[in-house]
């Protein structure tokens, strides 16, 4: 264990002020008051019950709880909530449009690109970022930015097979735009 | 984490003004603080968020170079035209580091600040001269497969992690720092220290210091130049041996050189005498082995690291070659 020194401040400090914080989640408006050490994941799962994002790691190593804010994709575990006060978050959970999934779940589904599913919504809001951001064509791109995203399972193959067929997808869809 | 509070910045003098007590640490991407705060290597008793500081772009200066704002993401940074195509070895770097979501999070001044990746830095349980001065040493006599092979003292034989600053030490950037007592800018050679007897300190950057940008001179030896980073495994893993090499080539002939190492000691590794090795020789893979072994005459391995004398060498002369051969600048 931790060799506590007695210049620590116990951990059972009373905790300052909660801090006001809001975040577009999804498309809704939230404000939370949080302890200022709650990390945008623990904001996500804990207080506002959107546990579609998950917690591998806790320290940046797995990409489990990748989300997006305001578009671009971090690791929600290394950040805090404080911290992105004022931004639009995008979750698994909100990926879908009404009840139509969004073409990298169902591409996911298609390819089988997952066994036990725990990495499956950092895979995908990851890969949203990967297909905004323009960077990857090839294969070896895929999997050179989709690196921060590990799978126990060893699901990769197909993961890379669905994010291209998205990513084939989104662009048609994009060019068959008026 | 241990309980801190937390304030939002509103301007660089805020911000310096506000490091000012004791136990304050600036929060930019968090990548690095927050993570040594969970493991409790670092406790702050306050956070100060810079991240939203306009210090994020990125601008020609009037002397031809560019300056890189220390609170521009490592992504839009590597990703910038400017930089892909003036400094290509300076946007290979930043994206052999890391993975793409804690490259949109972590800033260019983060990341010259990161602590090292040392597990016993990271194991509270364990003595360590970096984290608890005076503790002790757990990697000398422990497992050191990734450490110190230059430059390392009887105290600590940490490295300093950073791809991006590997590059910058190459290409000789300046880093600007606003203080309590007032600006002043750091050469990139002088801004990373050696371990002695203070591996405590990293760098020579004091209390209160804010980085508000870092400057890159004209020659960014775009034609002639790469990064190699040698690591366990093919993405998202920390520099084993890196190498940042620029050349400018008059034919087969070396006109200028620069050459530094990554993984090997507390701050990137530069040697004139190697980068003169190189000059006005003939780009020849013996010519090469020659600068490695002037760049690691001192080398000393550890039980577990000696391999790293001989990667380096092998990665300096395969950087070195392939840097001779590249023309133009092309997208990493
Ligand atoms: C899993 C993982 C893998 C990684 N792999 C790599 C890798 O391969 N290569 C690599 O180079 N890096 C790697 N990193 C490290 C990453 O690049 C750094 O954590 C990041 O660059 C730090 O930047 P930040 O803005 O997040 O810093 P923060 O965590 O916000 O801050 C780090 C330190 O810098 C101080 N600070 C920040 N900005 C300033 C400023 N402007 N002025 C003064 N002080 C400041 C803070 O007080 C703190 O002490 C990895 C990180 C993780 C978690
Ligand atoms: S090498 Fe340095 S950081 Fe690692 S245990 Fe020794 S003193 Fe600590
Ligand atoms: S939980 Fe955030 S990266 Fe693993
Ligand atoms: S599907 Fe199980 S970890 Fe990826």
């Amino acid at each position: 264990m931790a060799q506590l020194k007695a210049s620590l401040r116990p951990a059972t400090a009373p905790p300052p002020e909660p801090i006001p914080v809001t975040l577009t989640v999804n498309g809704v408006e939230r404000t939370l008051h949080l302890a200022p050490w709650t990390t945008l994941l623990d904001a996500l799962r804990l207080h506002l019950d959107l546990t579609g994002t998950k917690k591998g790691c806790d320290h940046g190593q797995c990409g489990a709880c990748t989300v997006l804010v305001d578009g671009r994709r971090i690791n929600s575990c290394l950040t805090l909530a404080a911290m992105q006060d004022g931004r639009k978050v995008t979750t698994i959970e909100g990926l879908t449009t009404g009840d139509a999934l969004h073409p990298l779940q169902e591409a996911f589904i298609e390819h089988d690109a997952f066994q036990c599913g725990y990495c499956t919504p950092g895979q995908i809001c990851s890969a949203a970022g990967l297909i905004a951001e323009g960077k990857a064509s090839t294969d070896d791109e895929i999997r050179e930015l989709m690196s921060g995203n590990l799978c126990r399972c060893g699901a990769y193959p197909n993961i890379v097979a669905a994010i291209r067929q998205a990513m084939a997808a989104v662009a048609t869809k994009a060019e068959g735009a008026p | 984490m241990r309980s801190f509070t937390y304030a939002r910045a509103d301007s660089a003098a805020d911000a310096v003004g506000r490091a000012g007590a004791s136990g304050t640490a600036f929060v930019a991407g968090g990548t690095n603080l927050l993570d040594l705060m969970k493991a409790d290597v670092v406790h702050p008793e306050r956070l100060v968020d810079i991240s939203r500081l306009p210090l994020d772009r990125i601008e020609d200066t009037a002397e031809g170079g560019l300056r890189l704002g220390a609170l521009a993401r490592n992504a839009d940074t590597a990703y910038d035209e400017r930089v892909q195509t003036r400094y290509p070895m300076l946007s290979k770097a930043i994206l052999a580091g890391a993975s793409a979501q804690l490259r949109n999070m972590a800033t260019n001044g983060g990341n010259l600040l990161q602590r090292t990746r040392c597990y016993y830095f990271y194991d509270t349980a364990t003595p360590c001269n970096k984290r608890e001065p005076g503790s002790g040493c757990g990697a000398i006599g422990g497992v050191n497969r990734i450490h110190a092979i230059l430059g390392a003292s009887d105290q600590c034989i940490a490295v300093h992690p950073s791809d991006l600053c590997v590059a910058l030490a190459a290409l000789e950037a300046v880093v600007q720092v606003t203080g309590p007592e007032g600006e002043r800018s750091i050469p990139f050679a002088e801004f990373h220290r050696l371990p002695g007897d203070r591996p405590e300190i990293d760098t020579v950057l004091r209390p209160g210091d804010l980085i508000t940008a870092i400057d890159l001179p004209a020659k960014g030896f775009a034609e002639h130049s790469t990064y190699l980073k040698i690591r366990d495994r093919a993405s998202y893993a920390f520099a084993l041996v890196s190498v940042a090499a620029g050349l400018e080539m008059d034919g087969g002939t070396v006109r200028d050189a620069r050459l530094a190492l990554g993984g090997v000691a507390h701050k990137p590794w530069r040697d004139p005498e190697a980068e003169a090795a190189l000059i006005g020789k003939p780009a020849t893979p013996d010519q090469f082995r020659g600068a490695a072994r002037v760049l690691l005459r001192d080398a000393k391995g550890h039980e577990h690291n000696s391999f790293k004398i001989e990667l380096a060498e092998r990665a300096i002369v395969r950087a070195l070659t392939e840097a001779a051969e590249r023309k133009g600048a092309p997208r990493p």
